[in-house]
């Protein structure tokens, strides 16, 4: 086994598990989302062996780094860090249909990355100011904190989905109460804002070690501080301004737009220091 | 009626509340996007290429070509730290009453009717229920207070009051990260720095000013080293540096990205490098009648007489890159020669092309046979006094956060009503300043471990 085939292997399996996941929304079936749960879980240990395997790989060819260095690796990370953080949740809460909201963004991220052909998925040794440790604290912390607002981004969702009587007997009835989907949207971002703080914080002490600034106003850098900013505002509207539901569904969508582009748009539209995600 | 509120009043009233910070942060993301958009530090003529004339006055007017240091975002910024430090002295009392009670009370009735009541019944006694019950929560919660009637027990513990501090070490962190920028700001400095190898120097030139400053040592680039992966991708740039100080070395260290040195609170980073103008060559001067070829040694500006009495080379420079006819040639020496006639011209001998020279079709032909190339090394120099005010800002606005996030004030309260007939009912319900769900689950586990009791 090599980590080219665990990694391919990981986006058929993550897409069985959406779709089993989708399905449970769709009919009404409890079961088809514990077995999405469960081929999710096998997917998601895929997915550690893929990088594992990956990282030994790197050392064999010589270049011997931690494998968070490229577009390819940082997808396929971010996969995985989004199906850590919902498989804990579903332990947590024991609630498995709101998988249908998260589980096809793990997908999503995988299969870009194995699909896009633009994205090489070759490993290719590293320049000379990536090589320090700070880059995996950096890429670790930054990208737990995207898990967190992506997760986040899939429970804000459902405010526009489930329909506000709570006696609908529609198909979207079987959803969690609104006060647990606040609630969980809000952890999620919390844990987000969390790490995305401390992202920010090691880019910053590294981009000092290398560079002696800890803060340029690269366009990168400038772009997470906008998205760590815009998820300031959430809290703020919801601690103070007692803001709730759809209104403030939309700020963490608006959150998740600004995550997306400080991971792609800077990369494909800005130009920086960032050489990827 | 409402009292009328003084000038004084309606200004602190205005920088306390959170509608400010909430509107204050929408205007620093919206704004920030513009520096990320257009241009930062283009000359004016880039500008008025690419934005024409009449934008080019609004870029001026905003400081949009150095929008994070204009005036408007700096006053956001400041707007932003009045506004923290306005609002949390309004709400420091009320929260330092709840962290510091006089006495820590409770209210029954309000927990019995807490939606997350939860209730069941225990085949055991009352008594021996309130003594197991006072254990678990002293040892998993904190001090139990206790309250009882006839046939009502009621236990009460909390912990984490001293958690509603978070959120003014979040804010406070702010505040210190910037004034510690400020500091780094006004007496520090960024500059940039070429050094030769085997170059010294005691001045740098702050970056985009080009002011020099001094510095109280001088730097010797001692070596400069660049190593490629088998792709050609760089893989280490190494430049081996010595100190001096006073007229003499000090130490020796060699730095690598990532690797700087720092001194007496100068850092010294490695951030490129480049080849240096070559002093000299050793050229071939061909004689075309018969193909003969002597060799001579030349450094830029000396002059040799050529053989046969034919005149004199001069060896004038050396071009980075050389234009021949609109073509790009690459690196060349530029030389001058001077016939008998006193007739002079300019001849140029790029190092790619051995064999160019001999289409001038004069009587000798030049080729660069040999020469040495040095390399710079490029430093940045960077000063900052202001950055362990920065960090310590990091790290409370990390302890912080978690303290906000992670942890919070929860009370909980426990009931026993004796049923009768060694049986009780047991009710239990908490209250928390954050994460109500996570209460839920967490009652729920309690009560299967106070089940099993
Ligand atoms: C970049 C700027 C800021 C950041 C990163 C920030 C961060 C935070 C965070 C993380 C929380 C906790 C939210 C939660 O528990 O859900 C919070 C709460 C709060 N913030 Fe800010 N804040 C900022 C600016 C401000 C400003 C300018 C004000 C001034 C009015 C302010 C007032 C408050 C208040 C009153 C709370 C609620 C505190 C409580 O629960 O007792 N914040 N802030």
């Amino acid at each position: 086994m090599n980590s080219s085939l665990a990694l391919s292997s990981t986006t058929f399996i993550y897409a069985l598990a959406s779709i089993f996941y989708i399905g449970s929304f769709t009919f009404k079936k409890k079961a088809l989302a514990k077995i999405g749960f469960f081929i999710l879980v096998i997917g998601f240990l895929d997915n550690t062996a893929g990088i594992i395997l990956r990282w030994i790989e790197s050392y064999q060819m010589g270049y011997g780094h931690a494998p968070f260095a490229n577009m390819y690796e940082s997808l396929v990370f971010f996969s995985w860090t989004v199906a850590i953080l919902y498989i804990f949740v579903e332990l947590k809460y024991k609630e498995s249909i709101i998988g249908a909201f998260v589980s096809p963004l793990v997908f999503l991220a995988i299969a870009y990355a194995s699909f896009d052909p633009s994205i090489s998925n070759k490993i290719s040794p590293l320049i000379p100011a990536l090589k320090s440790n700070w880059l995996i604290a950096h890429v670790i912390t930054c990208f737990l904190g995207y898990a967190g607002f992506a997760v986040a981004f899939g429970f804000s969702i459902i405010y526009f989905v489930k329909p506000k009587d709570p006696n609908a007997t529609s198909i979207f009835a079987k959803l969690p109460s609104w006060d647990l989907i606040d609630e969980l949207t809000y952890q999620m971002i919390v844990f987000g804002f969390l790490f995305l703080t401390i992202g920010i914080i090691t880019g910053a002490v590294w981009a000092n070690s290398a560079w002696g600034k800890y803060w340029t106003w690269d366009p990168k850098e400038t772009w997470s501080l906008i998205t760590w900013i815009i998820y300031a505002i959430f809290m703020h509207l919801r601690m103070m301004r007692g803001w709730h539901g759809r209104n403030l569904a939309w700020v963490s969508i608006i959150g998740f737009l600004a995550v997306l582009f400080t991971y792609f748009g800077v990369n494909y539209l800005l130009s920086g220091l960032h050489s990827y995600g | 009626m409402k009292k009328k509120q003084t000038i004084p009043e309606l200004i602190w009233q205005f920088f306390s509340s959170v509608k400010l910070a909430v509107y204050t942060l929408v205007l620093l993301a919206a704004t920030s996007v513009i520096g990320t958009v257009i241009l930062q530090d283009g000359t004016p003529q880039r500008y008025i290429q690419t934005y024409g004339e009449p934008f080019y006055n609004l870029i001026r007017v905003f400081n949009i070509d150095d929008m994070y240091h204009a005036w408007w975002f700096l006053g956001l910024i400041v707007i932003l730290c009045i506004n923290i430090v306005v609002c949390s002295i309004e709400r420091l009392s009320s929260t330092w009453k709840i962290i510091f009670p006089k006495k820590i009370k409770f209210n029954s009735n309000r927990f019995r009717k807490l939606k997350n009541l939860q209730t069941f019944e225990v085949k055991k006694d009352a008594q021996y229920l309130s003594k197991e019950y006072e254990g678990f929560l002293s040892k998993s919660v904190g001090n139990v207070l206790k309250e009882q009637t006839e046939t009502n027990m009621v236990l009460y513990a909390e912990k984490g009051r001293w958690t509603r501090i978070g959120i003014y070490v979040v804010h406070s962190s702010i505040l210190l990260l910037l004034i510690g920028a400020l500091i780094g700001s006004l007496f520090g400095f960024k500059a940039n720095l070429q050094l030769g190898e085997g170059e010294t120097s005691d001045t740098v030139f702050v970056v985009k000013k080009k002011t020099p400053i001094k510095l109280d040592f001088s730097i010797r680039c001692n070596d400069f080293d660049v190593k490629f992966y088998d792709t050609g991708a760089p893989e280490e740039f190494r430049s081996n540096l010595t100190i001096i100080e006073g007229g003499k070395d000090s130490f020796t260290q060699d730095i690598i990205v990532n690797q700087p040195l720092r001194y007496k609170g100068i850092n010294i980073f490695q951030s490129s490098y480049g080849q240096t103008q070559p002093n000299g060559a050793i050229f071939e001067i061909i004689r075309q009648s018969d193909k003969s070829v002597t060799n001579h040694t030349l450094k830029i500006g000396q002059e040799i007489d050529l053989p046969d009495g034919e005149g004199t080379f001069k060896l004038e420079g050396f071009l980075p890159q050389f234009d021949f006819k609109e073509n790009n040639l690459g690196a060349a020496f530029v030389g001058r020669i001077t016939q008998k006639d006193n007739k002079s011209f300019q001849i140029g001998l790029p190092i790619r092309f051995p064999t160019f020279d001999r289409m001038r079709k004069g009587s000798f032909a030049f080729v660069v046979k040999e020469f040495e190339q040095g390399y710079y090394t490029g430093l940045q120099i960077t000063k900052d006094p202001g950055i362990w005010y920065v960090y310590s800002g990091f790290i409370l606005m990390i302890i912080g956060c978690w303290i906000t996030f992670f942890m919070s004030h929860q009370s909980y309260f426990i009931e026993i009503e004796n049923a009768g007939g060694n049986h009780s009912k047991v009710s239990i319900s908490g209250t928390t300043n954050r994460n109500s769900q996570g209460m839920k689950l967490k009652l729920k586990k309690i009560v299967t471990q106070l089940k099993d009791k």
